[in-house]
């Protein structure tokens, strides 16, 4: 059983309205924070591994060529 | 004894057992938050005495009861990870101490919002809500040491050990409205005979209570897993993993 007669009545918290959506509003915002910033934390993370992975692959690549590089004969002459 | 909880002390499986977890805190958390919440602000009766602003209660007392359970859990943690050297212990008690620490503003927010109508003040230096206080300071000091060091390792002795101390805070903080004369009212729900308050009343209650543990487990889960995925970040384990993902999204 609802125990409000209508929304603005509900809205009013029986005249504590201030003081009830500020308590309900900091609660949502404050758990709201910290889940969205725990979710972006692990995608920057995850980031940050496929960041240095693609980076060790460039060097080993690059170290590849170099070798690959002065291995080759020499035929300009 | 505890012989099957040792191989959870290996990051691998213990970021395996997270990923298993978290679906079966995440839907019933927000099935309880949504119902207690909405339960408790259109449904329960309303009291007699403070008339709608009671509603608070519904966040004031999940709130503030778990910003103290958790707290021991992350003190549990760091004995753990002293006892038994165990880094996920700690991993898992700095994941615990800023969800924690959030527990503990709401808990004093809420308990502002609610003192001011009823007694006329946002706040007063009386010994629940001053405890209160030391205990967000304490998860505060848990997080700062914890940063402070080089060598995580180290951090989590250190911030270990200071968790440990803190825990004499959290009898002062419970027993706080009955050894000192005070404002704050005593229990209501955690006395061992029938708790004093309306049946209609007690269940939004209960259910948000458990509503809030769930969340608290959810948000230490993640990020348990973020703090795994950063200090294991160069083993083969977590490239692989990360390569799988990839390889997921992509198709």
């Amino acid at each position: 059983m609802m125990q409000f007669e209508s929304w603005a009545d509900f809205w009013a918290m029986g005249g504590y309205a201030f003081y009830v959506w500020l308590s309900f509003g900091v609660a949502l915002g404050a758990m709201a924070l910290i889940t969205i910033f725990s979710v972006i934390e692990h995608k920057r993370l995850i980031k940050q591994v496929v960041t240095e992975q693609q980076r060790k692959l460039r060097i080993q690549r690059a170290q590849q060529q170099a070798l690959n590089d002065t291995t080759e004969p020499d035929r300009s002459n | 004894m505890w012989k099957w909880l040792h191989p959870y002390a290996k990051p691998e499986r213990a970021y395996q057992l997270c990923n298993t977890l978290l679906p079966w805190f995440a839907l019933p958390a927000v099935v309880c938050l949504v119902v207690g919440t909405i339960w408790g602000l259109a449904y329960a009766p309303q009291d007699y005495q403070q008339g709608d602003s009671f509603r608070i209660i519904y966040i004031h007392v999940p709130s503030a009861m778990l910003s103290m359970s958790t707290y021991v859990a992350m003190a549990i943690a760091a004995l753990v990870g002293m006892v038994w050297q165990w880094r996920t212990a700690y991993m898992a008690m700095i994941a615990m101490a800023p969800v924690g620490a959030v527990m503990t503003f709401i808990a004093l927010l809420t308990g502002a919002a609610w003192g001011k109508p009823m007694w006329g003040a946002w706040w007063v230096w009386d010994a629940r809500l001053t405890s209160e206080l030391i205990l967000l300071f304490l998860y505060f000091g848990v997080i700062a040491l914890y940063t402070a060091f080089e060598d995580k390792q180290q951090a989590g002795k250190a911030a270990g050990v200071m968790a440990l101390v803190g825990v004499v805070n959290i009898p002062i903080i419970h027993y706080s409205v009955e050894w000192w004369n005070t404002l704050h009212q005593g229990s209501t729900i955690t006395k061992f005979d029938k708790p004093s308050i309306a049946t209609e009343m007690l269940w939004p209650l209960l259910l948000n209570i458990f509503g809030f543990a769930l969340f608290i487990a959810l948000v230490t889960t993640m990020r348990l897993k973020n703090e795994i995925i950063r200090r294991e970040m160069h083993r083969p384990w977590v490239q692989m993993l990360v390569k799988q993902k990839e390889t997921n999204d992509a198709v």
